[in-house]
């Protein structure tokens, strides 16, 4: 077995909604992250990618499609009907098998075709209970919102306050899809959709088309001067039904504790330099970084406040702007992964960090209020 | 000449009938409904009771087949309310959607809090709470569906 497996480039659309043709957006960045990486589609050992049917123009065995364009005709490809963390954990393996000095990980949804992503999310639900309750995924964020505030004591302002974070990161990343400067008080004023949950607190529905080119060691070394190594992985998933889970005790500390072991962190909050979570609902990025251990239980409120998640903070979260300003569904784990990646190069523009960014944590989570967790961690 | 956009659209729908098999467990439990009781499993493992009835334990990976008849009271672990339409609401808005935690019982049962005004969200937000308890009222004719009970109303 090789022993390391590094990251060689990335390639994304922005969220932006377009009118281009889906298959001409999949081959144009499969083509980019190749050209970057200075390889042919020859060179290419093995094609993972990340969709999901539902999210996908209502088209089964949607990857049939877009193999042509993701560089997979004739090669051994496999997809991972799901969250893109875990495509990415798949290429990570495949390569670690020996069989494959490199891989092309894809993440691919086109929200802006889709309809609103609660009219998917409602199809996660078995059909005879929780489907015929009117369950989505806003419905279960608003009751774990709502326990969330009653149990801890965290308050609106304390969730407008992550709004106002990542919307203000967003301005200086041209990926992101949601470019708005916004001050507390329209948060607060915003719509109230699904009580507790307000519009603003919501993550849009984006555009995401995202390609990686993974190599074995050696490989990863002459093909870039900058590979940034996978260092850990870890996910978790917590029982279906909503109401048999606690919501505010799920399984990302599960998950995280996986990842770190793998990754030999001891101290999260010390040794991790970027954090990118995702937050499809603004409170969830303060529950889930006292999953990830960069604080208490419960005081997720306080760490934002204190200053310490925003850009400038020990622990930057979302610098990205996260996922309340860029949501393409099924690829937005890669898209965290991407961030922690150009975070490390030192190639992430305007939203650079400023500070020596060595290691990065990307979170993702899919199903409802944090069903499933993954975790990974990839450092200089 | 009227400005066009740049590219065509297809507009598209997709409308497909399935037919999803209940098997013995559901069924029971439905059928359970339409009797005005509500049905959960006991795990024999984990001595937690299951709501709806199930054919097994997540936590402990067995089957559970210990037939218990449930209170249909209990209280409102957390709540939403939802003032506008959306696709597969369960039933017109306003409504409130709630897990509820049944006496007796170890999961969570969701369902829908009703009887009071929700014609004024302030009213409702300084009267339900979490922590409130409620009880089942019943729909006057059965089908055999969760939503035989109409509600779960404040004690």
């Amino acid at each position: 077995m090789t022993n390391r497996v590094g990251i060689v480039e990335v390639a994304m659309t922005s969220g932006a909604e377009t009118k281009d043709y889906f298959l001409d957006q999949v081959f144009k960045i499969s083509k980019e992250v190749l050209d970057k990486s200075g390889i042919t589609r020859d060179d290419v050992g093995t094609v993972i990618s990340a969709s999901s049917d539902v999210f996908h123009g209502g088209m089964s065995c949607a990857n049939s499609y877009y193999w042509d364009a993701g560089a997979a005709f004739l090669k051994n490809g496999s997809r991972q009907d799901g969250e893109s963390l875990f495509a990415f954990i798949y290429a990570v393996m495949r390569i670690l098998t020996g069989n494959y000095d490199t891989a092309l990980v894809l993440g691919v949804c086109k929200g802006s075709e889709n309809p609103e992503n609660d009219v998917l999310t409602h199809f996660f639900t078995d059909p005879f209970y929780q489907r015929q309750m009117g369950l989505n995924e806003t419905i279960a964020a608003a009751l774990q919102k709502r326990e969330y505030m009653d149990r801890f004591g965290i308050t609106e302002e304390q969730c407008a306050g992550v709004v106002v974070k990542n919307l203000k990161n967003a301005l200086g990343n041209p990926y992101a899809h949601v470019k708005k400067k916004v001050d507390l008080d329209e948060v607060l004023a915003s719509e109230v959709v699904m009580d507790p949950l307000k519009s603003m607190e919501c993550a849009p529905k984006s555009e995401g088309i995202i390609a990686m080119v993974l190599a074995k060691e050696e490989l990863a070394k002459k093909l870039t001067d900058k590979p940034v190594w996978f260092k850990g992985y870890g996910s978790s998933i917590d029982g279906f039904y909503l109401g048999d889970r606690d919501l505010l005790e799920g399984e990302l500390p599960n998950a995280a504790k996986r990842a770190y072991d793998a990754a030999g962190i001891k101290d999260p909050r010390k040794e991790i330099d970027v954090a990118e979570v995702c937050e499809p609902y603004a409170f969830q990025e303060m529950l889930w970084c006292e999953d990830l251990g960069f604080c208490g239980r419960g005081e997720g409120g306080k760490l934002l406040e204190s200053g310490a998640t925003a850009a400038d903070g020990d622990i930057p979260v979302n610098p990205s702007g996260g996922v309340l300003a860029m949501n393409p569904y099924v690829s937005r784990g890669l898209y965290r992964l991407a961030e922690g990646f150009l975070q490390i190069r030192g190639q992430a523009g305007e939203r650079q960090l400023d500070k020596q960014v060595n290691t990065a944590l990307a979170h993702s989570t899919h199903g409802f209020a944090g069903q499933c967790h993954a975790v990974a961690i990839i450092g200089s | 000449m009227e400005k066009k956009q740049d590219y065509l659209i297809l507009e598209d729908e997709v409308a497909i009938p399935y037919e999803n098999a209940y098997g013995p467990t559901w069924t029971r439990f439905f059928e359970g409904l339409k009797d005005e009781t509500i049905y959960g499993t006991r795990c024999a493992k984990c001595d937690r009771v299951l709501v709806p009835a199930r054919s097994f334990c997540s936590r402990c990976f067995v089957e559970t087949d210990d037939w218990v008849e449930v209170s249909q009271e209990g209280a409102i672990i957390s709540w939403v309310l939802t003032e506008y339409e959306y696709f597969g609401m369960p039933t017109k808005p306003p409504f409130i959607g709630a897990l509820i935690k049944l006496d007796g019982t170890d999961t969570n049962f969701l369902h829908l809090v009703g009887g009071i005004d929700l014609s004024d969200p302030d009213y409702v937000r300084k009267t339900v709470k979490n922590g409130m308890k409620v009880k089942a009222v019943w729909q006057e004719e059965k089908k055999g569906h969760i939503m035989d009970i109409k509600y779960f109303e404040p004690i």
